[in-house]
């Protein structure tokens, strides 16, 4: 019997030539990132050392990354603080995947990792963020896990107690309609499955809808995997993820690509008609909570926020500006715009797409991870609701647990930005 | 014996049990303050009068779903609290063992806020309403890990045995 991709990326960084579902791994990591929560899991790689009377040292510099992301420019002293003791360790240990706050090369880790060649096809990627989920785009079996964990993987270079998970093969196939996308896939997808369907296993993506999927959507439909719970979400690697590596991300080495086999043994099959979606919502408060535009379209909004490492790439920039450009947002809402990465800040300046959102009435703020996850840059007050192209709506998730986030994607966020309230793009005034 | 002092439903979420909005405080020591800090009720039981080490926290499928903040977990541990539920999200599951977080997989349990229950091996018994379900016990690999003390421990040992 065949290897899905994951068990055959398993089996290969565990020195084994096969390995079975359940198996426990201890697989080597290719990659290993953190964002500022680096600075707990410094805390805890001195703990490992201290006792052990040995000098603290990770096991490869050139494999660990660190992205300042998640509070840029620093909200407090404290991040500020916590900013600066990891740049000391960051010299002091010379992590060479550093990216500090510098428009030039800052972003949302998800979007660094991709856009500078950090993952490859084949690979084993761990990162403290449960959006980790989002580097199998390219093929690599990409997961979160805790600080703690993380710590031991500096240490080891491994990561301990790896169950090889159970594979669902989500065969999507047909041609988007116009103003649908892979954020309307997957939150398809995840309502389908619900928020826990996917518990402890992974999604591979098949058909010729996700091979006619640029790495942007792959990247979107990989970052949500998690929120149906599965441990990964992965896309074979092809032309698409060749092209990518070469043409944006820059490498010039042997690039790997690692396949399933054919005849791989599948937890079940989801097959999807993507030319029967139209947009989709998450309804406060689960990601699962999941309908077509259709149900809800003409709520009142007050906050639409496009960005995040689910959809702040320039695809999804070019999508909203597309649809404002000329035109000026509803009295009474704010948009709020959060390229994901400075070269796509750069790149969105370059082509016009800011200049026709800020004319329109959207404030362009720092790439990062803005409002997403509510600690600053565009908290909501009391009672208010927010439409997101992010990716997660959990009660208080915007830094209120009086509020309400809505998930969509970024053309439904611009359509509705419009008129205020949830639109189905194309009937926007 | 312990007393279950709150009762959560399914899908109980890191944002729910530590908010993004305390993630600048990671070191562990610092984050028990901050436990369920939009549930106040549950919060000020807490933070508040000094509840025993041991009470139990009984919730349903998933728990801990959502980001893989340790928080979550050490906000949790500070107040040496067990954490009995149907089923718990994987990172959270993981992060419980490496910081010594004692959760129990209960897939039946059925229990009320002020019930006595009493842990044993393979069972979860409740005193008060006399009945017992069946604990799913943790894999060989993270009983392991919960032996040594967590896994600041494991892996120190492990980089001591690389060493020599
Ligand atoms: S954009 Fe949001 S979901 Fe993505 S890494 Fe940042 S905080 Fe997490």
């Amino acid at each position: 019997m065949g290897q899905t991709l994951v068990q055959k990326i398993l089996a290969k960084a565990s020195g084994r030539d096969k390995v079975e579902v359940g198996d426990i791994v201890e697989p080597a990591v290719s990659l290993a990132m953190s964002h500022e929560n680096a600075a707990l899991v410094m805390n805890q790689f001195y703990e490992i050392y201290k006792g052990a009377n040995l000098e603290p040292k990770i096991w490869d510099s050139s494999k660990i990354a660190i992205i300042f992301d998640h509070r840029v420019p620093a909200e407090s002293a404290k991040t500020a603080t916590n900013q600066k003791l990891i740049r000391a360790f960051v010299r002091e240990q010379g992590i060479m995947k550093f990216h500090d706050i510098r428009g030039d090369k800052m972003g949302i880790c998800h979007q660094i990792l991709p856009e500078y060649g950090y993952v490859r096809p084949g690979t084993v990627v761990v990162g403290t963020d449960s959006h980790t989920t989002s580097h199998g785009a390219l093929g690599a079996f990409a997961f979160g896990i805790g600080a703690t964990e993380m710590a031991s993987v500096w240490v080891l270079g491994t990561v301990l107690n790896v169950p090889v998970p159970a594979t669902i093969k989500v065969l999507a196939h047909g041609q988007f309609r116009k103003n649908v996308y892979p954020k309307d896939l997957i939150l398809h997808l995840i309502g389908l499955v619900t928020n826990k369907g996917a518990n402890y296993k992974v999604f591979e993506f098949h058909g010729d809808a996700i091979k006619n999927m640029p790495t942007s959507g792959r990247l979107t439909i990989c970052n949500m995997a998690v929120e149906a719970g599965a441990t990964a979400g992965i896309v074979p690697p092809d032309e698409e993820t060749i092209n990518y590596l070469r043409n944006i991300a820059g490498v010039t080495d042997d690039i790997e690509l690692v396949l399933p086999d054919e005849d791989a043994k599948y937890d079940h099959v989801i097959d999807i008609d993507v030319s029967a979606l139209e947009p989709q919502i998450a309804r406060p408060h689960a990601v699962d909570n999941v309908t077509s535009i259709d149900g809800i379209s003409g709520l009142k909004v007050d906050q639409i926020v496009i960005g995040s490492c689910t959809n702040g790439r320039l695809d999804d920039i070019k999508v909203a500006a597309d649809i404002v450009k000329g035109k000026k947002i509803a009295d009474g809402v704010r948009l709020l715009v959060f390229p994901a990465s400075g070269r796509i800040y750069r790149e969105a300046m370059e082509k016009g797409y800011l200049m026709d959102l800020m004319e329109a009435g959207a404030v362009i703020a720092n790439p990062g991870c803005g409002p997403c996850l509510g600690i600053h840059q565009g908290a909501l007050g009391d009672g208010e609701r927010a439409l997101s192209t992010t990716n997660r709506n959990f009660k208080g998730r915007m830094g209120n647990p009086d509020s309400e986030v809505y998930l969509c994607s970024p053309a439904v966020a611009a359509a509705s930005a419009l008129t205020g309230v949830i639109t189905k793009p194309n009937e926007e005034k | 014996m312990a007393k279950v002092i709150y009762k959560f439903g399914d899908d109980i979420s890191t944002d729910i049990i530590y908010p993004g909005r305390y993630m600048a405080t990671v070191l562990p020591d610092e984050t028990p303050q901050y436990a369920f800090d939009d549930i106040k009720e549950l919060n000020k039981i807490l933070t508040g009068s000094k509840v025993p080490e041991g009470s139990i926290i009984v919730a349903g499928k998933n728990f801990g779903t959502g980001s893989s903040r340790e928080q979550a977990v050490s906000t949790l541990k500070g107040h040496e609290l067990v954490i009995i539920a149907k089923s718990f999200a994987r990172i959270f599951y993981q992060n419980s063992v490496n910081l010594g977080l004692r959760i129990i997989i209960c897939p039946d349990i059925d229990a009320e806020p002020g019930d006595e229950l009493e842990i044993t091996d393979g069972k979860v018994i409740n005193r008060t309403q006399h009945k017992e379900f069946e604990i799913i016990p943790h894999s060989k690999t993270r009983q392991k890990i919960i032996e040594a003390g967590g896994l600041i421990a494991y892996t120190r040992r492990r980089l001591l045995e690389k060493e020599v």
